[in-house]
């Protein structure tokens, strides 16, 4: 098996991974890292997928899709912490209140 | 705290979780694996265009000149979001935490200066080798993060418009340029050929600073907060 | 142009904030301006494609406005007009600084999702909406509005990295992310089959059908009353939207099983939505759970599959719409006359807001599919094709939830014209807050009346013809 393919296999097994911790954990910091690790996920398949050019140089689009990602992620990172310290102030903790998961 | 963290989910269904998500990550897998072993996907089309592009670095090509629109956007999105955390309540008690320590001291004398040098080095080079916009700003504001951590604090004359300014940059050149050349006669950032190097340069420019303000700006936490600036400054 | 504005007033609110109402309102007039400029020149030429940077796909980005699109951004217009007079006299100066510039963002993020054929740009325009969206429902602060937006915001994002590992793998199979070469060049396959599944999960997720709705209550109910109302009416439209053209253009080839699937959530989403808004007792939480059912008969129409069911739902997703926002205004307009929405409290109301009342109870008639709304016209074309096409199990779903809308509004409705003999001590509400409501009811009636005009925009462009003719 060609290593672009297990670069992609190893970013399907972050996000999987990512979604089992988003679900189980509730700690909200816990949740917001889960996120990133299944952004990661998502990114390395789309860059090692990116490999499989018949020339030397890989595909560049992908790439500038990832960088994309990584900043919408670090927007979206930065406000999701922010919102997390503003509900501890108010709430005394950083969960989500469980009666409303219905 | 371990066990309190997992008690909304049984054990039990726990392990259907896993199951469930282990037979996920198979399906993904074997999809994954069915693809093609060789694809040259849209690296061709980019390699015809380059030369019109303004840029020889293909991802900086992509990026600035043939889905120019994806980054303008993302600019947006990092303004939003600073927005959002803005919105959220003024800064924590930042500038005014006690002074630091002999290493947070001299670190930022030494390196911050090395950071910019950095941060212009990628701007220029991100047209022809690895680098860029949005890599500079990333330096940028880690040289930010830097000062804040060692206990700077903005001068309160800097904190009001003309932080909104820079703030703003990056998505206001893309705008520009993007408006300028719609009255011109053409496209949406349809730059032309002898000019798109130098735009294209113009553009990340601005970009570069304003990721970097942002990034630093969003660890800061909160709006700065005018008032107790002045506060502090006054004695 | 109608993406470009609103980024502009953005750009401008952001920098000058003393004067950032009366800047956005222009802005907003603006946005209205460019887009009838758009619906005129669709409606002459037919639909448009535009490729920015001048290098079309599938090295650029092309933007594409059919009728479709344009009906989208057409009732973005309208309603965010709307939103748009209302929120100058709901907020005051220091709120309404922050405001402004998310606000603009939104609606530049909406009309830009409207208006891409390009699925990772449709992805970028998820994730500024979402953000957008975030920060203006927690702009209420407080413990319920900041905990809904934290829940909404980790929903979001799971749901848009759902939908980019979806466009990871169609790109990776067939080299273009263009949703028109994507529809040539598409083919089955186990990546085929796995993007559809995530991609539609994912925007499943951000559509809150059931049973992934349960962050939209209190979401929706914790918001600035304006707030809520950007969302229920616009900010669903979006992922519904995407998943339609995906559907459309690039899934054609699934065809019955997962059409049902979605058949049958949206049954459940309409009966559990109903049910649950019954149960509740404070009002914008009861028009929360009729955002959710409602949104569930939109889904109704992928078993149907004829462009009569397609343009019966998207009937009913405008007329849903204008009324939702209505509905929302009315609330808020409630709300900030009392300090509270306890339903069984509103009979304090009736003498004193009269128009609001009404624009809550025309809005109510659309809602429940009354002739002769536009939620009417809608829910007939849906019955129709369920006929049509012998499924009558969705035509029985369609009724019940009829039926169980005219419970909920008539619960309102009926408190409220109950004359009290205690009257609350009242604060003053503007008067465009109550005019903006009656005016959004008042369209989304309307709408039944003068049905053909939007049919024919749909027609612009043929999204629904080709395979699905009928």
């Amino acid at each position: 098996m060609s290593h672009v393919f297990l670069y992609a296999l190893a970013g399907v097994g972050l996000f999987t991974l990512g979604l089992y911790a988003l679900i189980v954990h509730t700690h909200l910091l816990r949740n917001i890292l889960a996120i990133n690790v299944m952004g990661s996920g998502v990114f390395l398949v789309l860059v090692a997928l990116a490999g499989r050019t018949p020339g030397a140089s890989p595909d560049p689009v992908p790439h500038a899709m990832v960088i994309t990602g990584i900043v919408v992620a670090i927007s979206a990172t930065a406000l999701a912490l922010a919102l997390m310290l503003r509900v501890r102030a108010e709430t005394g903790r950083a969960r989500l209140p469980e009666e409303q998961l219905e | 705290m371990r066990a309190a963290d997992h008690s909304w989910l049984s054990l039990a269904s726990r392990w259907v979780l896993l199951l469930l998500l282990s037979a996920l990550a198979v399906g993904l897998g074997y999809a994954v694996l069915c693809l093609s072993s060789q694809a040259p996907g849209l690296g061709e089309r980019v390699a015809e265009n380059i030369e019109t592009s303004g840029v020889s670095n293909p991802v900086t090509a992509v990026l600035l000149n043939f889905r120019g629109y994806d980054t303008l956007l993302e600019m947006g999105v990092l303004l939003v979001a600073l927005l959002g955390v803005w919105s959220l309540g003024s800064i924590p008690e930042q500038c005014e935490s006690p002074p630091p320590g002999p290493v947070l001291n001299m670190l930022p004398r030494l390196l911050v200066p090395v950071l910019i040098l950095v941060a212009g080095y990628l701007l220029w080079v991100g047209a022809y080798a690895p680098g860029g916009a949005f890599q500079a700003g990333s330096v940028l504001g880690a040289a930010g993060v830097l000062l804040l951590l060692a206990g700077w604090c903005p001068d309160v004359r800097l904190v009001g418009l003309p932080l909104r300014i820079v703030l703003a940059a990056g998505l206001g050149m893309f705008f520009t340029v993007g408006m300028v050349l719609i009255l011109v006669g053409r496209q949406l950032l349809e730059y032309p050929p002898a000019l798109a190097g130098t735009l294209i340069l113009l553009i990340e420019a601005a970009a570069t600073l304003s990721i970097g303000i942002t990034l630093a700006a969003l660890f800061l936490g909160g709006r700065p907060d005018k008032e107790r600036l002045r506060r502090r400054f006054s004695h | 142009m109608a993406i470009l504005l609103p980024l502009a007033g953005v750009l401008v609110c952001f920098l000058w904030p003393r004067r950032a109402k009366p800047l956005g309102l222009v802005t907003a007039l603006g946005v209205v301006v460019c887009v009838a400029g758009l619906g005129w020149q669709v409606v002459e030429q037919g639909a448009q494609r535009y490729a920015v940077g001048g290098w079309g796909a599938p090295l650029g980005i092309d933007l594409y406005a059919d009728g479709l699109s344009l009906l989208m951004l057409m009732v973005t217009a309208v309603v965010g007009l709307g939103i748009s007079v209302y929120s100058s006299g709901y907020f005051g100066r220091k709120t309404a600084a922050v405001f402004w510039p998310l606000w603009l963002f939104l609606w530049a993020a909406l009309n830009a999702l409207f208006l891409s054929a390009d699925i990772f740009n449709l992805y970028v325009t998820l994730e500024l909406l979402g953000l957008s969206a975030v920060a203006l429902v927690a702009l209420a602060g407080g413990a319920d509005a900041l905990t809904a937006a934290m829940r909404y915001l980790l929903v979001s994002l799971l749901g848009s990295l759902f939908y980019l590992l979806g466009v990871a793998l169609l790109y990776h199979s067939f080299g273009s992310v263009d949703i028109v070469i994507l529809a040539e060049r598409v083919e089955p396959s186990p990546a085929v089959w796995a993007a559809v599944g995530l991609m539609s999960a994912g925007l499943l997720l951000k559509t809150a059908v059931f049973p992934l709705h349960f962050w939209l209550p209190p979401a929706h109910a914790s918001a600035p009353a304006p707030v809520s109302a950007m969302l229920s009416a616009l900010v669903v439209m979006a992922s519904f939207y995407i998943l339609l053209r995906l559907w459309l253009e690039i899934f054609p080839l699934n065809g019955a099983a997962l059409g049902q699937l979605f058949g049958l959530l949206g049954a459940a989403a309409v009966l559990w939505g109903g049910i649950q808004a019954l149960r509740q007792t404070r009002l914008k939480l009861l028009i929360a759970y009729s955002t959710v059912a409602q949104l569930g008969y939109l889904f109704l129409a992928f078993p149907l599959g004829t462009s009569f069911a397609w343009k019966g739902a998207l009937y009913l997703l405008v007329s849903h719409a204008l009324a939702k926002a209505a509905m929302f205004m009315a609330a808020g307009n409630i709300l900030r006359f009392g300090g509270h929405d306890r339903i069984a409290d509103l009979d304090r109301v009736a003498q004193r807001l009269p128009l609001t009342l009404t624009a809550f109870t025309l809005a109510g008639i659309s809602s429940m599919g009354l002739p002769p709304s536009g939620g009417f016209t809608g829910k007939w074309m849906l019955l129709d094709a369920a006929l049509y096409t012998g499924q009558w199990w969705w035509a029985l779903t369609l009724i019940l939830g009829g039926l169980l809308a005219a419970a909920y509004v008539f619960k309102v409705v009926g408190y409220a014209f109950t004359p009290a003999e205690v009257t609350h001590e009242a604060s003053v509400v503007p008067a465009r807050m109550e005019w903006t409501a009656l005016l959004l009811a008042l369209a989304a009636v309307l709408l039944g009346l003068f049905t053909p005009w939007p049919l024919a925009l749909l027609d612009i462009g043929f999204p629904f013809g080709g395979g699905y003719a009928g």
